[in-house]
């Protein structure tokens, strides 16, 4: 049992049904790393994520092979429309972060459906 | 803009910012990957707060066209995996872009599948 990380619990993440947020994933973390702290979890959880981040407001591709790799695109700039006064917006050129699926996870995806 | 991030750095700025061991640091990696996609896989959503969603969509078999000869063949029903940034996440790249000119990045990345 983790009972270091159970000290720290104190409280159990919300349930959302089908959906798994990030204090559930920082214990299922924390499940296989019965030797650390779940504060310690926690940070290592977000400091990937502050990276990904980081990475890519510096244009920075991230290349997670089987997984996926996130990259920076360029949504050119329009006129937009205020949606409640209708009235146009000038939208300018921005960065906009864009996710590709790994193979090995897309295989993954779609196997697991072969049985029907 | 030509970088790219992989596994080892993520592992390397857990040393430096964690302080954990380079091997178990690149274990670490590894389980939150492990543990995403296996929720995804289990047809669950992945929410990660101020960062974004995964989520997985059934698409419908459709008639696709090869756009190089024209043919026709059919695309079969499939699940594809979805992310959508977080608010927090787009207006990061918005608000401290440090990517230089964005011209740069027009062709930059793969196209949609």
């Amino acid at each position: 049992m983790p009972h270091v990380s159970v000290n720290f619990t104190g409280q159990l993440p919300e349930s959302l049904g089908d959906t798994m947020t990030k204090s559930e994933l920082i214990q299922l973390v924390a499940s296989d790393n019965p030797h650390l702290y779940l504060r310690d979890i926690t940070k290592i959880v977000n400091t990937v994520f502050d990276e990904i981040t980081e990475g890519l407001t510096q244009g920075d591709r991230i290349e997670l092979r089987g997984f996926g790799a996130f990259s920076v695109k360029v949504r050119k700039a329009r006129t937009g429309r205020n949606p409640r006064s209708g009235e146009p917006v000038e939208v300018s050129e921005k960065a906009i972060p864009y996710f590709k699926t790994g193979k090995q996870l897309h295989e993954r995806l779609n196997d697991s459906e072969a049985s029907d | 803009m030509d970088k790219t991030i992989t596994r080892a750095d993520l592992t390397e700025a857990l040393y430096e910012k964690v302080g954990l061991s380079r091997n178990e640091s690149a274990d670490l990696v590894e389980s939150i990957i492990n543990h995403v996609s296996d929720a995804l896989v289990d047809g669950e959503q992945v929410k990660i707060a101020s960062f974004g969603t995964f989520l997985v969509r059934e698409k419908a078999k459709r008639i696709g066209r090869n756009p190089k000869t024209g043919e026709e063949h059919e695309i079969p029903p499939r699940r594809v995996l979805v992310f959508r940034a977080s608010q927090v996440l787009k207006q990061a790249l918005v608000e401290d872009w440090k990517g230089g000119p964005l011209e740069a990045y027009i062709e930059a990345g793969d196209d949609d599948e």
